[in-house]
């Protein structure tokens, strides 16, 4: 068989079936259901997706990161190993090679410790880096976030700093361990947007230069685009559609992705009113037994009700939709 | 009778889970027994017969005697009015004198909140065992001494927290409306603030007739609140340690255990109260003593 | 910060201030002349009246009296016992270390028990949580006199593993018989404290920064100390302190019960006898005492929280 996902052949992250359920409300509740995703050596790929489609969950998973009680099956494998058999030490040294950044700073670094530990304290629990060397390559790797004056901020506290600032601190903890894989988990989304720009595009100088391996999870499905080599977007804890980015962004396959393309506001294009998708996001485990999108999708028949579509090739990608090949003629031929 | 009346008015609303339920059920109890006691009684409680002295239970007598031979079930009984009584007391003044204040310094605000509130913050100083030794010392042993000076003890922790709540509450868009349609101040406080903060302050009430429980007991047990012969739970604990060296602990572990008992029931209906009042501020892990530090609130 | 420490300080005289204040008062609170309850009601030969009427300034004005009083006692001087007929000072200094040893102690059972069993509670889920929270619930409500009752009974009664009353001589005998009335001082602290970290702990452990620090790869001994414990160390530091400056005024149930020769002992039984002067020189000092470990208390969970601004406090 041939590989449809993209034309590397040593697959960094290879996530295959993963399928998730957390205790909630006294019972085990679907939110990740047959999750496929790979992810190249220096590849960028995004997860786009509305909140609760199982983005952050999906990337949580890889680092064994689930709330406890948490039902796992599928596998995922790293750099050939299996995740999920990993222990103490091992798995340890798992997370500081797969270093995640958060979306919300200054509510993931501890605030009553400084700067400086925040940025140390992982080089000083492994490698058994000397204090000093380890504030010496802090400061070097603040300097290359585009942060001034770190010796000054090793210091600091992290309420001393701007969110953008604290941003750049947690991308510098994050490649402080020499990462084969970063997991951004809506990196820039809690930051004003000027700020935002500027973190996004350190975040991808820096792994451009390093040929880090990046999952880059947003809800910006142009972002994705921008950054990303491939993106995968995702509904209700499913993968939808996984293609090249520029192809996904210009030409959706799947109805979703075609929705999330639309509702974005767009300069150049006037449009009377922002377009918009009838009803709300669903979570993995309120979804119907067919497409998981039927219910709001606006070419649904009564076949997206009876079956559950998988991820199919076509067009150079994936997609899981049953009217895929249908739609993608119908676009072939504009008619609006 | 106010705060026990509103406790148990609030009980029977609220969901107070099981816990609860069976602490109010613990606390109604020890009231009944505490109004019927003398009639209960199986003895005098102040009848001594040295021939008894320690003497085990009996038919009569189910939990024995002491060690100057009285029935111990009548003494129990007979100082559960006591042990009730003091405590009932404190929490009434000072949970009068602490809303007062409270909503006196919130309603009025300016120069007059900043003065309470320093003031507050100062007296917040004195602890109330300390308080009721110095009071004793001066007016002479005694109940009414004790209560009194555990009540003055009480008031600035009380007023500090009720004052904050009070000032919230009169802040709410409603009391501006009040005001605006020209209520009176003391109107809007009377019907409005206090019922609004009644849940809070029967939250506090209960916890702190637990604390008074425990100071009026110390009080006693140092021989400066309730005076032996006098039946009380904290004289029992006191007048028992001897039977306790000689391996008679009887009178001491029963006293000591109907205040424990009814403490942890203050505690817990205290805590469910406040959980349910909203000021999750004020629950969290029971404590007997009074949080005493001025400052960082 | 200098700002901070002045303001506290300032606020650390004022509260000194108004309580020795307090605790002169009583004295011209008291029904009948100053003058019977400073002897106490005894009957006292003219040449004692005349030695108090000028030490107390009594047939000055009230304010006169209280400064006097004040300025005696900051230089040391806190009167004569009307019964021992020895400096008030002497008495409480020679009966102090008793209670300082005693609080220590009870403070370090405390800290280490209530942490380590908190700790336990918080990370063992299931059975050894329910245990802790159970038995620490019932603790909590546990009055220091009635654990006393029941650390006699049981250690000192039945088991005689450690002596039940009295000192005892030289450093181990010393710590033999502080042991039980430490114990009983702290048990329902140490409930107290034990809840207040479980809470904490738990709640810290669910943290996003402690997510991160998980994320990391940290060993899990270093996320529960350096993030979880050192965050709750603020709540956990400022109740343990309120408790051990609880336990100045308490210490003399235990020394009742225990017939230990401390302060605590000393001031009951002195409010007993009327002896006025040792009631007014042990409270001023038990009271200077409370107040100074409640404010370091305070200090010190303003120092441990960076997030506090230590400039300016509404």
């Amino acid at each position: 068989m041939s590989n449809p996902f993209g034309n590397r052949t040593s697959d960094l992250l290879d996530i295959s079936g993963l399928t998730v359920a957390l205790p909630l409300g006294g019972r085990h509740r679907t939110v990740l259901s047959d999750v496929s995703l790979r992810v190249g050596a220096g590849e960028a790929v995004g997860l786009v997706g509305e909140s609760g489609s199982g983005k952050s969950m999906t990337a949580r998973s890889i680092v064994r990161l689930l709330p406890a009680g948490a039902h796992t099956e599928g596998s995922i494998r790293l750099g050939g190993a299996d995740v999920a058999a990993l222990r103490g030490p091992a798995l340890r040294d798992l997370r500081r090679r797969v270093p995640m950044v958060f979306q919300d700073p200054r509510a993931h670094i501890n605030p009553v410790r400084t700067i400086g530990d925040f940025l140390t304290e992982a080089l000083r629990a492994h490698s058994r880096t000397p204090r000093r060397a380890g504030q010496e390559r802090a400061v070097r790797m603040l300097e290359e976030v585009g942060v001034a004056d770190g010796r000054r901020r090793l210091r600091q506290y992290p309420h001393e700093l701007s969110g953008g600032l604290l941003q750049r601190v947690m991308i510098a903890a994050a490649l402080l361990t020499e990462p084969h894989l970063l997991l951004a988990d809506e990196p820039t989304t809690a930051l004003d947007v000027t700020t935002q720009a500027e973190v996004m595009a350190i975040l991808d100088e820096l792994r451009r230069e390093r040929g880090l391996a990046m999952l880059f999870i947003t809800h910006d499905l142009e972002l994705a685009a921008a950054v990303c080599d491939r993106t995968a977007v995702m509904y209700a804890g499913r993968v939808m559609e996984v293609r090249a980015s520029d192809l996904l962004h210009q030409h959706p396959l799947h109805p979703y992705t075609a929705a999330l393309t639309a509702a974005r506001p767009c300069l150049d294009r006037r449009a009377e009113r922002l377009v918009t998708t009838a009803g709300r996001p669903l979570s993995a485990f309120e979804a119907p037994d067919g497409c998981p999108f039927a219910t709001r999708c606006a070419h649904v028949r009564q076949r997206c009700h009876d079956t559950r579509p998988g991820l199919r090739p076509l067009a150079g990608g994936q997609v899981a939709c049953v009217r895929a090949e249908e739609l993608h003629q119908e676009r072939a031929v504009p008619h609006e | 009778m106010t705060a026990v009346a509103a406790l148990l008015g609030r009980g029977r609303r609220s969901a107070l889970g099981a816990l609860g339920t069976t602490a109010a059920a613990v606390i109604v109890a020890a009231v009944v027994l505490a109004v019927l006691g003398p009639a209960l009684s199986p003895a005098d409680p102040d009848a001594s017969d040295f021939a008894n002295a320690y003497a085990p239970p009996g038919p009569a007598h189910p939990l024995g005697f002491d060690g100057q031979g009285r029935d111990l079930l009548a003494r129990l009984l007979t100082g559960a009015r006591t042990s009730l009584l003091g405590p009932l007391w404190v929490v009434a003044l000072s949970m009068t004198a602490g809303t007062v204040i409270a909503i006196v310094a919130a309603w009025r605000g300016g120069w007059l909140d900043s003065v309470v509130s320093a003031a507050l913050d100062v007296v917040f100083a004195f602890p109330g065992v300390l308080l009721a030794m110095l009071v004793a010392a001066v007016f002479g042993p005694g109940l009414s001494a004790a209560v009194l000076a555990l009540s003055v003890a009480y008031v600035p922790y009380i007023a500090r927290l009720l004052r904050s709540a009070a000032l919230a509450e009169r802040r709410k868009p409603y009391v501006q409306a009040l005001e605006v349609q020209g209520a009176g101040s003391v109107a809007i406080c009377l019907r409005h603030l206090v019922p609004n903060l009644m849940p809070l302050i029967a939250a506090q009430a209960t916890l702190f007739f637990g604390y008074a429980m425990v100071d009026l007991a110390i009080v006693s047990y140092f021989g400066l609140g309730v005076r032996p012969p006098a039946a009380d739970w904290g004289v029992m604990v006191a007048g028992g340690q001897s039977g306790v060296l000689q391996g008679y602990p009887a009178e001491s572990l029963l006293a000591g255990g109907c205040i424990v008992v009814l403490v942890v029931a203050f505690n817990v209906l205290g805590e469910r109260l406040s959980d349910d009042s909203g000021q999750s501020g004020t629950s969290g892990p029971s404590r007997w003593w009074r949080p005493g530090r001025g400052g960082t609130a | 910060m200098a700002a901070y420490l002045m303001r506290r300080a300032l606020m650390l005289a004022a509260t000194l201030l108004v309580s020795s204040f307090v605790v002169f008062a009583g004295l011209s609170l008291a029904p009948g002349n100053p003058l019977a309850t400073l002897s106490g009601g005894r009957s006292l030969p003219p040449e004692s009246v005349a030695v108090l009427v000028q030490r107390y300034h009594l047939n000055e004005p009230f304010l006169v009296q209280y400064v006097t009083w004040l300025g005696n006692a900051v230089r040391g001087d806190l009167g004569v016992s009307i019964i021992l007929r020895q400096d008030v000072s002497d008495l409480i200094s020679s009966r102090s270390g008793t209670t300082i040893a005693l609080i220590l102690y009870a403070a370090l059972i405390v800290l280490v028990g209530g942490v380590a069993l908190g700790l336990l509670a918080a990370l063992r889920p299931g059975i050894v949580d329910a245990i802790v929270v159970m038995s620490t619930a019932l603790v909590v409500a546990v009055p220091p006199f009635v654990a006393a009752i029941v650390l006699i009974g049981v250690f000192a009664v039945r088991l005689r593993w450690l002596p039940a009353l009295g000192n005892g001589t030289g450093l181990w005998e010393g710590m033999r018989h502080l042991t039980l009335p430490a114990l009983a001082l702290a048990a329902a602290a140490t409930a107290a404290v034990a809840r207040v970290t479980r809470t904490t702990v738990r709640q810290e452990m669910g943290r996003e920064h402690v997510q991160t620090a998980i994320s990391r790869g940290l060993p899990y001994p270093a996320v529960v100390r350096r993030h979880a414990l050192r965050n709750a160390a603020v709540p956990i530091s400022t109740l343990a302190g309120m408790t051990v400056a609880s336990m100045i005024a308490l210490a003399a149930v235990v020394e009742r019960a225990f017939s230990l020769n401390g302060l605590g002992a000393y001031l009951v039984s002195a409010a007993l006898s009327k002896d006025f002067a040792v009631v007014q020189g042990i409270s001023l000092v038990l009271v200077t005492a409370f107040v100074l470990v409640n404010t370091l208390v305070d200090v010190g969970a303003a120092l441990l929280d960076p997030r506090i601004k230590l400039g300016g406090r509404a």
